[in-house]
């Protein structure tokens, strides 16, 4: 594990990759538009949004070692918080009409709060029942729950059921509606930009020490008097409220939210984010993100049948390459 | 509160009382599913579907209990079960042909999942074995489709069980749904003689509670797990042979019962097939009464056509309601196999 070699060196190799890749996703749109590719814009802000996403369900696979199967339930649930207040404010009806009064709202800097908020409710009453457990027991469970969201979400007959919902129109931000790709992008790089600093503070502090002790021997932390179960339940909480947002990034460039977002096969490409850009990296995740992303919509441009590619592909990187991708690359790093 | 609301409120309640008591002779309530001719109906139904969830989850709780390994690729068995029995049955206008056909497939697919992959996989942590099966879930249902096409299948009943027989005065059930609950019960009753009553089912034991020690004793492991997991596959091809006459053959068939499955196992606990069957037949029971139920309570409260589509969501996630309530009592199911 790249955490466990102690003594760095002021300037890391992989950290002036990791600072280039940065440097060239900021400049994304004007070199885009540049080279007349800029319909691949929203593209890129999706993968962004995963890359979001999938670095935040790192926190509590990578880090903390709980297999969560389930956080779909937050992706979905960020995306219809998003979509049910755009739709509210368009139709001019409130949300929640008792026990006290929510309307809708089309800004952005009150939907993503209201959706990492409901993501991370709901996040903290999965993950208190859902924590007792441990191993197969928590990923089963995990995943049990999201299905339970799932269906919970079907049942809203205002939101589309199976159908899902078209969003009324883009959000604003700060007053300003966001209208084109790149200022869109650009919203979606800043967040995603802003959690990997949050959340690399968090993981080098004392916390995110405990995170990662509790993940290698829970026994002796417990020893020490840490409150093991809080402690996961907070890195729980903060990778679900996350992932809301993320989902609330992608109904805003969708402009469209289904069920499809809740279902559990994107727990599956969550998890196959993670481990593909390497767990425990918050930076592989990421990674992770774009190379799926792109390899489902090169392979799907190329077969109908692009799953039957992606299958194996999936099973050699299980098999073979346990690090992932960032986790090679920095090691490839350390060691040259 | 306007009145309307209020009377439909009151109307529910009487309805609830009425379900409480079983009333036997409430003419006016002949379209309540809690009438007692109906009550029977929906009790096989949910016999039906508990004995389906108990053959898939009893092979994932073996597997799990004997192997530590997460299938999720279980589903995929009970898949090629089903298309493999309904091409059969369709080629050679054999039921049993179609169901000997099912049973062979998914212990033969299971074995060379064995084999192939799964062996590689013990000794590493259950996050490669989800992504890995994960994987075999997509190979194999892009397989599926390009075999049989995307298009659901329909398969029919053999003609000897394609009647209904005559419970009690009146009430009718479908014959073939009897044979799967038969079938079913039998499955169960042969697991339960295999692991108590063989020496296979002895190792099979030792192996879920003291892994290391039976491998010190010079058992050779290698051929019992691939013993174990060609039997948890058999058992999910016969689910599968069995469901096709009557649900849809189609591709992802397998995951939406998988996850049943999963929750089965779950309330069950980990590696115990008689905690797996009483689970079975409860979340069965569960799902089948909620579905029975709920859309008949809604209509009050809601326009009809919306009733039917909340309630039909609604009582899907009744299962999972009783999976957190359990979970939240008991963090390791019902029977837990693990000391």
């Amino acid at each position: 594990m790249a955490e466990a070699a102690a003594p760095a060196p002021r300037v890391r190799p992989d950290g002036i990759l990791a600072l280039g890749g940065v440097c060239l996703l900021a400049v994304a749109p004007p070199v885009l538009e540049a080279l007349q590719a800029d319909y691949l814009l929203p593209t890129l802000t999706r993968m962004l949004a995963y890359g979001l996403a999938a670095a935040a369900l790192d926190l509590v696979l990578g880090y903390g070692g709980l297999v969560s199967f389930g956080h779909s339930a937050f992706l979905g649930t960020g995306a219809y918080v998003a979509a049910a207040l755009l739709h509210h404010a368009n139709r001019g009806t409130p949300v929640v009409a008792w026990p006290f009064v929510v309307s809708g709202t089309s800004e952005a800097l009150i939907i993503l709060p209201a959706a990492a908020a409901v993501a991370g409710i709901l996040a903290i009453l999965i993950g208190a029942i859902s924590l007792r457990t441990r191993g197969v027991h928590f990923i089963m469970i995990t995943l049990a729950f999201a299905q339970m969201v799932y269906f919970l979400v079907l049942a809203v007959p205002e939101y589309g059921g199976t159908d899902g919902l078209m969003l009324p129109g883009p959000w604003r931000v700060g007053g300003f509606p966001v209208q084109s790709d790149a200022p869109r992008y650009w919203f979606a790089f800043v967040l995603v930009l802003l959690f990997m600093l949050v959340a690399q503070r968090a993981i080098q502090a004392r916390y995110g020490l405990a995170l990662r002790g509790a993940r290698q021997n829970e026994r002796r932390l417990l020893a020490l008097g840490y409150p093991v179960f809080a402690i996961r339940l907070l890195a729980f909480t903060l990778s679900g409220a996350c992932t809301g947002v993320a989902g609330a990034l992608l109904a805003d460039v969708a402009m469209f939210v289904s069920p499809d977002l809740l279902s559990w096969q994107r727990s599956g490409e969550l998890i196959i984010m993670v481990v593909l850009g390497g767990q425990g990296t918050l930076i592989g995740p990421l990674i992770g993100a774009f190379v799926l992303l792109a390899l489902e919509e090169e392979l799907s441009a190329v077969t109908e049948h692009w799953m039957l590619v992606l299958g194996p592909i999936l099973l050699l990187c299980v098999l073979l390459f346990r690090r992932g991708i960032w986790g090679m690359v920095s090691r490839a790093a350390y060691s040259g | 509160m306007p009145t309307g609301l209020r009377r439909n409120r009151q109307h529910t309640l009487h309805r609830f009382r009425i379900w409480l008591f079983l009333s036997p002779n409430g003419a006016p309530f002949r379209s309540c599913p809690m009438y007692p001719t109906l009550l029977l109906e929906q009790t096989l139904n949910g016999f039906t579907l508990g004995v389906m969830l108990f053959l898939l989850a009893a092979g994932l709780t073996l597997i799990f209990g004997v192997m530590d390994v997460i299938n999720l690729a279980h589903g995929s068995l009970y898949m090629a079960g089903a298309f493999a029995s309904a091409a059969i049955t369709a080629r050679t206008g054999s039921f049993a042909a179609g169901l000997l056909a099912g049973v062979v497939v998914g212990a033969a697919f299971a074995l060379l999942l064995e084999l192939a992959l799964i062996r590689r996989l013990y000794t590493r942590a259950h996050l490669d074995q989800v992504l890995a099966t994960f994987a075999v879930i997509l190979i194999a249902n892009e397989t599926v489709k390009i075999l049989f096409g995307p298009q659901p299948i329909f398969a029919a009943p053999p003609r000897s069980l394609s009647g209904s027989v005559e419970l009690l005065p009146g009430v009718l059930y479908p014959a073939y749904r009897l044979a799967i609950i038969a079938a079913g019960l039998l499955a169960a009753l042969f697991l339960w003689w295999l692991i108590g009553r063989t020496r296979l089912g002895m190792l099979i034991r030792a192996g879920t509670t003291h892994r290391q020690m039976v491998q010190a004793l010079g058992v050779n492991i290698k051929a019992l797990f691939a013993i174990v997991f060609a039997i948890g596959g058999a058992l999910a091809g016969l689910a599968g042979a069995m469901a096709a006459p009557i649900l849809a053959v189609q591709v992802g068939m397998g995951e939406q019962i998988l996850i049943l499955a999963f929750v089965v196992v779950v309330i069950g606990g980990l590696g115990s097939v008689r905690g797996a069957f009483l689970a079975a037949l409860l979340v069965g029971l569960t799902d089948t009464m909620s579905r029975a139920l709920l859309p008949w309570l809604m209509r009050d409260l809601l326009p009809p056509a919306a009733a039917d589509q909340v309630a039909a969501n609604l009582s899907s996630v009744a299962v999972y309601l009783l999976m957190a309530v359990v979970l939240a009592l008991r963090p390791r199911g019902l029977f837990p196999a693990h000391g």
